[in-house]
């Protein structure tokens, strides 16, 4: 399959998910300049981590008018795969792809740390691959992280299952202990009605090799291809 | 023509930096101060005949791109500097 990398002025970690996507998975993958407007016939879409824009006014409210946020707004209201990792989801956010703001940490600190989240959804392109509840340890690198949601935005996102991933402790409890920035109910990750638009805080793409610390975070390209794979969430071209 | 808008974090949003600058407030003995919230303000250049014309753009620009409404609520002055505009 071939996964769409998008490169904002000032993604830094587009290399990152490109290279688990082509090196360790040994997919096809390709870097989308945000301000081209094709996704070159991508079977999935990665919004990746870094500044875009240097996160001036807020952390994702000018990549959103990129031209190629069109081009992947299209991509997503068709059914095909999105996955928006830290900066990536903070875009989807503000480009109203998914419900929800986020606000400076709780401890008003840029935190860069391995954490625990428990993948709750096994029906997304992200989690298909994922044993229920299973945990990963991998890392976040974000100082804007907290995420908010009105209490009934909450509710409906609990009731629909849209809550993919929560932070939790080595044993799986979503506990206060265990959650790094005050993000409302432990939310780390969740996705659309639809349940192909996906956007999570952590870097799965920066753990998907034992030789650097986690191998835990692989299993969320792996879901693509898997998902991909069986013609889940194909595009019509 | 020059517009103002200030955006700030609604009220039932809570707010990790302003609650930091009011603690370090604090510490350098204003404790008189209850609460501190933190917010932005812009101040937006505008080429318009009217009043009128520079706050509706300036709302306009501020529902787009200056705010963000899941988290913040803004308020636009126009000139004169009465409050005009409360969103």
């Amino acid at each position: 399959m071939k996964f769409a990398v998008v490169v904002f002025p000032g993604s830094n970690s587009d290399h990152d998910a490109y290279y688990a996507a082509r090196h360790v998975l040994g997919q096809e993958a390709a870097f989308v300049w945000h301000k081209d407007t094709s996704l070159q016939g991508a079977d999935a879409v990665i919004l990746p981590g870094g500044f875009a824009h240097g996160d001036y006014l807020r952390t994702g409210a000018i990549a959103r008018f990129s031209p190629i946020m069109r081009e992947v707004k299209r991509f997503a209201d068709a059914g095909g795969p999105v996955l928006g990792i830290c900066n990536g989801f903070q875009v989807l956010l503000e480009a109203g792809l998914l419900a929800g703001a986020m606000l400076r940490n709780r401890s008003v600190k840029f935190q860069c740390e391995h954490v625990v989240v428990k993948a709750e959804q096994t029906d997304t392109p992200f989690t298909s691959a994922c044993r229920p509840e299973q945990l990963l340890r991998i890392p976040i690198a974000h100082g804007e992280g907290n995420y908010y949601a009105a209490p009934d935005v909450v509710e409906r996102l609990e009731k629909n299952r849209q809550v993919v991933f929560r932070y939790a402790t080595a044993a799986g409890a979503a506990t206060p202990e265990a959650n790094p920035n005050g993000s409302v109910n432990n939310i780390a990750g969740l996705c659309n009605e639809r349940r192909n638009v996906v956007g999570l805080m952590p870097h799965p793409e920066r753990a998907c090799e034992l030789a650097i610390g986690s191998a835990d975070g692989l299993v969320v390209l792996e879901s693509a291809v898997k998902s991909v794979g069986q013609g889940a969430f194909a595009v019509a071209r | 023509m020059r517009a103002r808008v200030f955006v700030t974090l609604k009220p039932s949003v809570f707010d990790p930096q302003g609650t930091t600058v009011a603690e370090a407030l604090h510490t350098l003995g204003y404790v008189a101060v209850k609460d501190v919230r933190q917010g932005k303000y812009f101040e937006l250049d505008i080429d318009a005949r009217s009043a009128d014309e520079a706050r509706r753009l300036a709302s306009e620009a501020a529902d787009k791109l200056l705010a963000n409404p899941v988290i913040e609520s803004y308020r636009v002055e126009v000139d004169a500097g009465v409050a005009e505009v409360v969103r």
